[in-house]
């Protein structure tokens, strides 16, 4: 419940954004991170920004999450 | 990176020579919990170090009252239950949210945001906000009672879980059977609360605090840099997870918590009582409060299943010690709250740990 997913900022209008990650566009707020902007890279949990975060940082969760997803995946068709 | 992984693991097996003895290390978020199982890292740390979960996963804390509190909400017609997905299959004295007939009245939100637009779209309706999780969630409500205050919306109430991290984490070391030598703390909390805030667990209780991120290698380096400072017999407050965490957080998070809440006592699952480790809304938002709104009791049940997540979120018991465990308790017919969410230990012990167990 307390992971967040970094995303960066596609849409910014006064703390309500549309935010990008590995190609999943969603609604979430910057209420709680004023100084993010448009093209910022940014921590997302439930709906808000919370930190910013920087480029590596984002490539290896984004990396980390893909590989649960393929594990996940594979995990269904072996159990069945 | 196999070099820092080298580095990590000599650290701890230099630390398990100095201190002679098992090294319990707890990790206090239940996303480490997962991460840690997942990779597989438990059977590669030397045989003195031990990792305990602890109370790091918001479903699993919330005291059974609360959870009692949610079902009676959820029989009355008029209300509409706002509440992440995790909440809704975890017990209550009789049934969960997603046992409850009709369920019409239970949506499951993604943000408190979803939350208050829900009261926005039905105003005929009471819309009750299951508002739990640590100082990463506090926030977020926050923002949202305030601009239900702002805009004058009268049918959004929160029923606040909230709870606080370092008080927690205070009762845990002040038990006096507790086995905890050091804490590997929470890396997104840390991004609100910001690293200094364990430093009086790490000045008062001696125990080094060491925050991380999720990634299995952040965590091996923060477990190694625990067991340096255990080998060198010191107690130091450190981040290792420094593209986001920073010593004092996020400031204007804090700062909206600060607004909307004030600290209270709170129930835990497991730790029962523990001051001022709640949130609870300010007087100034008690309008939006569902406690006072619907009149719920706050007493703390309870529980007669012969569970014993309290004594695995304490880190006293490993789940399979338990002797629900994998018997009457599954993922898919849950008794505990650690079974329930995929964050619990049980969960995680179930899911990942059943081969090695197959071997004892």
């Amino acid at each position: 419940m307390c992971l967040a997913i970094p995303a960066r900022i596609v849409e910014l209008e006064g703390d309500k954004a549309v935010v990008d990650a590995m190609g999943n566009r969603w609604r979430a707020r910057t209420t709680l991170l004023p100084e993010a902007g448009l093209g910022d890279l940014v921590l997302i949990h439930a709906g808000f920004a919370i930190s910013l975060v920087d480029e590596a940082e984002a490539k290896e969760t984004w990396e980390l999450l893909r590989q649960i997803d393929d594990f996940e995946q594979t995990q269904d068709k072996v159990s069945g | 990176m196999l070099e820092r992984i080298y580095r990590a693991q000599k650290a701890m097996d230099q630390a398990c020579k100095a201190l002679g003895r098992q090294i319990n290390i707890m990790e206090v978020c239940g996303t480490h919990t997962v991460s840690i199982f997942r990779s597989g890292m438990r059977s590669t740390l030397p045989d003195g170090l031990k990792l305990l979960s602890g109370p790091g996963c918001p479903v699993c804390v919330t005291d059974q009252s609360y959870i009692d509190a949610v079902l009676q909400l959820a029989e009355r017609d008029d209300v509409l239950i706002a509440t992440y997905g995790d909440m809704i299959r975890v017990p209550g004295k009789d049934g969960s949210l997603e046992t409850k007939q009709p369920s019409a009245n239970i949506r499951v939100v993604l943000s408190s945001d979803d939350a208050l637009q829900l009261a926005r779209d039905n105003p005929a309706n009471k819309v009750v906000f299951i508002a739990v999780g640590f100082e990463t969630t506090a926030p977020a409500t926050a923002v949202v009672v305030r601009q239900a205050a702002q805009e004058g919306i009268e049918n959004f109430f929160a029923l606040s879980g909230h709870k606080l991290v370092v008080p927690a984490m205070r009762a845990l070391v002040s038990q006096k059977n507790h086995r905890i030598d050091a804490f590997l703390c929470p890396g997104h909390v840390s991004a609100i609360i910001g690293y200094g805030a364990f430093a009086e667990i790490v000045e008062q209780y001696d125990r080094p605090c060491v925050v991380a991120g999720f990634e299995p290698m952040q965590i091996i380096e923060g477990l190694g840099e625990i067991c340096r400072q255990i080998a060198a017999g010191k107690a130091e407050l450190k981040s290792v997870y420094t593209a986001v965490v920073t010593e004092k957080g996020n400031t204007t998070a804090q700062a909206m918590i600060a607004e909307c809440f004030e600290p209270a006592d709170g129930y835990w699952r497991g730790l029962g009582k523990i001051e001022k480790s709640s949130l609870k809304l300010k007087d100034t938002y008690h309008q939006f409060d569902a406690i006072e709104r619907f009149d719920l009791s706050q007493e703390p049940a309870e529980d007669t299943s012969g569970c014993r997540c309290g004594e695995v979120l304490c880190g006293l018991i490993e789940p399979p010690e338990c002797g629900l465990f994998e018997q009457s308790c599954t993922p898919e017919r849950p008794v505990g709250p650690c079974m329930v969410s995929s964050e619990g230990a049980c969960a995680a012990w179930y899911k990942y740990g059943r081969k090695r167990r197959g071997k004892q």
